[in-house]
């Protein structure tokens, strides 16, 4: 039993370190930012992934301390690396790329990066109204308004 | 009128403004401290009660699931389709001469409408074979994605629609 | 086993940062420099968490949780400097 949770554990960290590396050559290789971005986002959850399932296990297993703070890393990394790939290229965009000559139209309107979100105004309205109040808001507004300058 | 507004508004949503919200920060709350005991599981309802009410203002829609057997089997899926993505991945990196690599950009056309859907969309399609979600139009009604490796573009767009977009349109809408 | 594993998954772990620290110092632009400190602080991670497997405490998993938390913060405040101009309007 002791032998296959230490190769299950090898494993494991094999995978990590092998995904990890991958992630990072993929970052030097990929000849444009875009292509870059591919590489960290994905070959690098699979690798921390498999480190911290590696000591989840390690741990529960041979020093019987069962640990679930990484099942909370792995869960923070895998909510926040999508959301991190998306401001990079929404900077990317905003920077380097002609929105006309080089990404696809969508009807109606263009781009967030590039347009005012089109019904904000509505939206808003919308949400005041089957919402909260507005006096909440506009508490919550002047309460930030207040600490500001601090 | 801040009087009656308030406390219409207090009837609407009384102590538990977001149920899901409190639900998982007393379980972060548990898993961050690590253990049972009563004083961390107190501690731990205090801040999943206080820490909703205190930001309710943010966050004013309550969020409606309606399957939650449909929420399982989508994250499973998910999962599982993480890890092949980054095999997938991997063997792009690896034996894939970078000249060779057909990257675009698509525009796909949404369904969903609700920005709880379209984020958990977006996060999905990110974490999913060779695709990153970029931006969304103004109107909300298209998402931009790149394609690290795109022989095909209408097929991706047919996969992301029937294979993730329909079932979210399930759960939230 | 656990030992050779550990050897060569700190090993590729160091390897990784080597090659994200080339780009952070060639990238050509900005935001390819944001990249590759973001990459590193998620290798990073992967590289506590092998420490802590191979000293066999887990005290350093704090330490990757405050790691986590800061790079991602950080990252967000970058783009949002380029995006706006501004961090907090």
């Amino acid at each position: 039993m002791n032998l296959v949770f230490e190769i299950l554990v090898a494993v494991l960290i094999i995978i990590g370190g092998v995904f990890t590396l991958i992630g990072s050559w993929g970052m030097v290789k990929l000849p444009e930012l875009m292509s870059r971005l591919h590489a960290p986002t994905k070959a690098t959850t699979l690798g921390v992934g498999g480190a911290l399932l590696a000591s989840m296990l390690y741990f529960a297993a041979f020093k019987s301390h069962l640990s679930l703070h990484e099942l909370l890393i792995s869960m923070f990394l895998f909510l926040t690396a999508p959301i991190t790939a998306h401001f990079l290229a929404k900077a990317h965009i905003h920077r380097h790329v002609d929105p006309v000559r080089e990404l696809p139209r969508p009807d109606g309107h263009g781009w967030g990066t590039f347009e005012a979100p089109h019904d904000a105004a509505a939206e808003m309205k919308a949400v005041m109204d089957d919402g909260p109040d507005p006096a909440a808001a506009e508490k919550a507004h002047n309460d930030d308004a207040g600490r500001s300058p601090r | 009128m801040s009087d009656r507004a308030t406390a219409s508004a207090a009837d609407k949503r009384g102590w538990l403004p977001h149920p899901l919200l409190s639900a998982s920060l007393v379980l972060v709350w548990l898993l961050l401290q690590n253990s049972l005991d009563l004083g961390n599981l107190l501690l731990g309802l205090v801040l999943g009660l206080g820490i909703p009410l205190w930001t309710s203002g943010l966050w004013p829609k309550r969020l409606r699931v309606k399957s939650w057997v449909a929420v399982l089997r989508y994250s499973v899926m998910v999962i599982g389709d993480i890890v092949l993505a980054n095999i997938d991945v991997a063997r792009l990196i690896l034996f894939r001469r970078a000249s060779e690599l057909r990257t675009r950009w698509v525009s796909v056309p949404l369904e969903l409408s609700s920005p709880e859907a379209i984020t958990v969309l977006a996060g999905t399609v990110t974490m999913t074979p060779g695709t990153v979600s970029c931006d969304l139009s103004a109107d909300g009604r298209y998402l931009l994605v790149h394609c690290l490796d795109a022989p095909d573009t209408e097929q991706i767009v047919r996969e992301i629609k029937t294979r993730y977009e329909a079932r979210l349109k399930e759960i939230f809408e | 086993m656990i030992d050779h594993a550990l050897s060569f998954a700190l090993g590729a772990t160091s390897l990784a940062l080597l090659l994200n620290l080339w780009r952070l110092v060639h990238g050509p632009s900005v935001i390819d420099r944001v990249l590759a400190v973001d990459t590193m602080v998620i290798n990073m991670i992967a590289l506590i968490i092998f420490y802590g497997i191979h000293e066999g405490t887990p005290v350093y998993f704090e330490a990757a949780l405050i790691l986590a938390m800061f790079g991602f913060v950080s990252t967000v405040a970058f783009c949002r400097f380029v995006l706006r101009g501004d961090i907090i309007e």
